[in-house]
């Protein structure tokens, strides 16, 4: 039982914190809450399937296709819909709400409300310590920390990524040092479309593919950025890994854990910020007036 | 007949001098005179289901519009509701006239406890942490399936009233008491306190005024209302499940709320109005049942990207002008203020100060 904990909760933990690592960005840049952003997840999932499964495609270019295709399409989205209402906070909300929801039912019309699988893509078993994890798993894992590194390294060591805390940090002394920060957010939006899309793609063969996977992790991913701090990239990592760890315990530990894992995790939550109003890495934003 | 003179003349000056008021008046009209003019019941049964969640919109107005406090979570207070009313029901067997007050008392109860739970929270931080709040309850009323019905909820409950007609009328006359209730709350010296503590918290509670006892106060009756639209809801459809806790009905209701235009407890009602029925009619077609929730998100997101501000406001714009003078509102056909006789056309600013 106690391997089962350690490594569901590490699989859980990376896919968590490539959504919400995501999420974090797209809010500490543009000021959005964007509730779409594990239906581009969902998306992902889906258009690899039919890449792999109904178009009978490499595992790799289907892979790569899905992953640029949502990309391209959040960009897509945010160019026309959301930028257009981007001053009404309020109306940018359910802007992404309602996109969420096209998205859900797009794929309820085409694909149909079942189940779908996909193989495995990769087969046999990885063994270490005397027990044997599924290479699609430790694949998971792989992926997260490499994606992790990735994102780490486009903001801490290229122009972008400066320009992208610069404008985080404060939007309007980031314009008058001449970035241009519409186009900087479109990049974010970019950059965290395509963690939730990397996300989507390696986790499809192991979980389900449905038109409303997207809810779960959604509100778990919520649940992770307000503990670690919204806008704060640290926090939603260690967020995600002990969200992570909570449900797997959650789930391994405790009777009728299956329900209870949702209920205790955001029980966490709750708590941390009845402590820490600001999350556990919270950055405190000054007033927006 | 001086009454009946001295009557009309008030309709007259009061209420047909301005559209949105005429409009208001024919809407009270239509939902009296409904079921004598169309007492189809499967008509009847939409306006009622319409009319229980005006109030669920009107209440999230209340504490997300008005107060600022915007919660995504709301469906913890209906389903609390709904639940409370339904437990009580069936363990306890009693009237349902009964536990619809004890389930909105708890909702209110509730809802008062998650405002203490927010107190310390803005902003998005807060939105994002009442969104858990209905989630670790449907957890909880999971865990324990010989309680709560489980999965399935607890079903088989009273109605209030037997025929259609009745259930009917209690609907609409339970939205139209907590609807104007919520507005002249919203109107008084209270709502002003909320509006102000929504744009500058730092500035109320620098003149004087007690914000943490303001704030509570807003979650409890917010909480109230939407309290009594769930449990009349889960005695209508006689069953208190799930659904009524989940997130897309948190977020069917700011979909409804912003819309309709936040802040003014009319605009979540037309909106509720206007939308629901149109889900519902879309229904009917078989083809496009399955796509009714896909074109429903289509309609508000193209009405969205015209009307950013939500549509009440914008049709308000239209068809009203606000005095540059003295800032009453005037129908967008008048040349000048009604009440001051200042210009209203030309560019504004200058017309205000030709006499």
């Amino acid at each position: 039982m106690l391997q089962d904990i350690l490594i569901t909760g590490l699989i859980n933990g990376g896919v968590y914190a490539l959504l919400a690592i995501g999420f974090s960005l797209i809010f500490g840049v543009a000021r959005i809450v964007n509730i779409a952003h594990t239906a581009f997840y969902m998306l992902a999932a889906y258009c690899f399937y039919t890449l792999l499964v109904v178009a009978k495609l490499d595992v790799i270019v289907s892979g790569i296709v899905a992953i640029v295709a949502v990309t391209a399409l959040s960009v897509l989205c945010y160019k026309f819909i959301i930028e257009p209402v981007r001053e009404h906070q309020a109306a940018v909300l359910i802007a992404t709400i309602a996109l969420a929801t096209i998205f859900q039912e797009l794929m309820q019309v085409s694909f149909g409300g079942n189940y779908l699988g996909i193989p495995s893509t990769i087969a046999g078993m990885f063994s270490i310590g005397g027990m044997s994890i599924p290479w699609q798993r430790v694949l998971i894992v792989v992926v997260a920390a490499v994606m992790l590194a990735i994102t780490w390294a486009i903001l801490y060591r290229t122009r972008l990524g400066l320009a992208i805390r610069a404008t985080a940090n404060d939007r309007e002394v980031a314009t008058l040092m001449g970035m241009n920060a519409d186009r900087v957010a479109m990049a974010s939006v970019a950059i965290s479309v395509a963690l939730a899309a990397v996300a989507g793609v390696v986790v499809a063969p192991v979980f389900v593919v449905d038109p409303r996977m997207w809810l779960a992790p959604l509100v778990t991913m919520l649940a992770i950025v307000v503990l670690g701090g919204l806008g704060s990239l640290k926090g939603s990592l260690i967020g995600a890994l002990i969200i992570g760890y909570v449900e797997a315990i959650t789930v391994f530990a405790v009777p009728a854990g299956a329900y209870l894992k949702g209920a205790i995790a955001l029980s966490i939550m709750i708590v941390v910020l009845l402590v820490r109003p600001e999350g556990l890495f919270g950055v405190a934003f000054e007033e927006e007036r | 007949m001086y009454l009946i003179r001295r009557a009309w003349a008030n309709v007259k000056n009061e209420i047909l001098v301005l559209p949105s008021r005429t409009l208001v008046a024919v809407w009270v009209l239509g939902l009296a005179l409904l079921p004598l003019a169309w007492p189809d019941p499967y008509i009847l049964r939409i306006v009622t289901m319409t009319c229980l969640f005006a109030i669920f919109a009107a209440s999230w107005d209340l504490l997300a519009g008005f107060a600022g406090q915007v919660s995504f979570g709301h469906a913890l207070n209906f389903g609390t509701g709904a639940y409370a009313s339904a437990l009580l029901a069936t363990h306890l067997g009693l009237s349902p006239w009964i536990t619809v007050w004890v389930g909105a008392f708890v909702a209110m109860l509730i809802g008062a406890a998650t405002g203490w739970l927010c107190l310390r929270l803005r902003g998005s931080y807060l939105s994002l942490a009442t969104l858990a709040l209905p989630i670790i309850l449907i957890g909880i009323l999971f865990a324990f399936p010989k309680f709560s019905g489980g999965e399935l909820g607890i079903s088989g409950l009273r109605r209030l009233a037997t025929s259609p007609e009745g259930n009917y009328a209690i609907a609409a006359i339970s939205m139209l008491v907590s609807v104007f209730a919520m507005w002249l709350i919203a109107d008084s010296k209270f709502g002003l306190v909320l509006h102000a503590i929504r744009d500058d918290e730092v500035a109320v509670r620098a003149s004087g005024i007690n914000t943490t006892r303001y704030k509570l106060a807003v979650f409890a009756l917010s909480a109230l209302f939407a309290g009594v639209s769930g449990a009349l809801y889960s005695h209508f459809l006689r069953v208190a499940g799930p659904s009524t806790l989940e997130v897309a009905l948190s977020f069917q209701v700011v979909i409804w709320g912003i819309f309709g235009g936040a802040a003014t407890i009319y605009g979540p009602v037309a909106a509720v109005f206007l939308l629901y029925p149109f889900t519902e009619w879309l229904g009917n077609f078989e083809r496009l049942s399955e796509l009714r929730l896909l074109i429903f998100s289509v309609t508000v997101l193209v009405i969205l990207l015209f009307m950013p501000r939500g549509m009440v406001p914008w049709v308000r714009d239209k068809i009203e002008t606000a005095c540059p003078r003295c800032k009453a509102r005037n129908g967008a056909w008048r040349g000048e203020c009604r009440l001051c006789g200042a210009g209203l056309r030309g560019v504004l600013g200058v017309a205000g100060r030709t006499p």
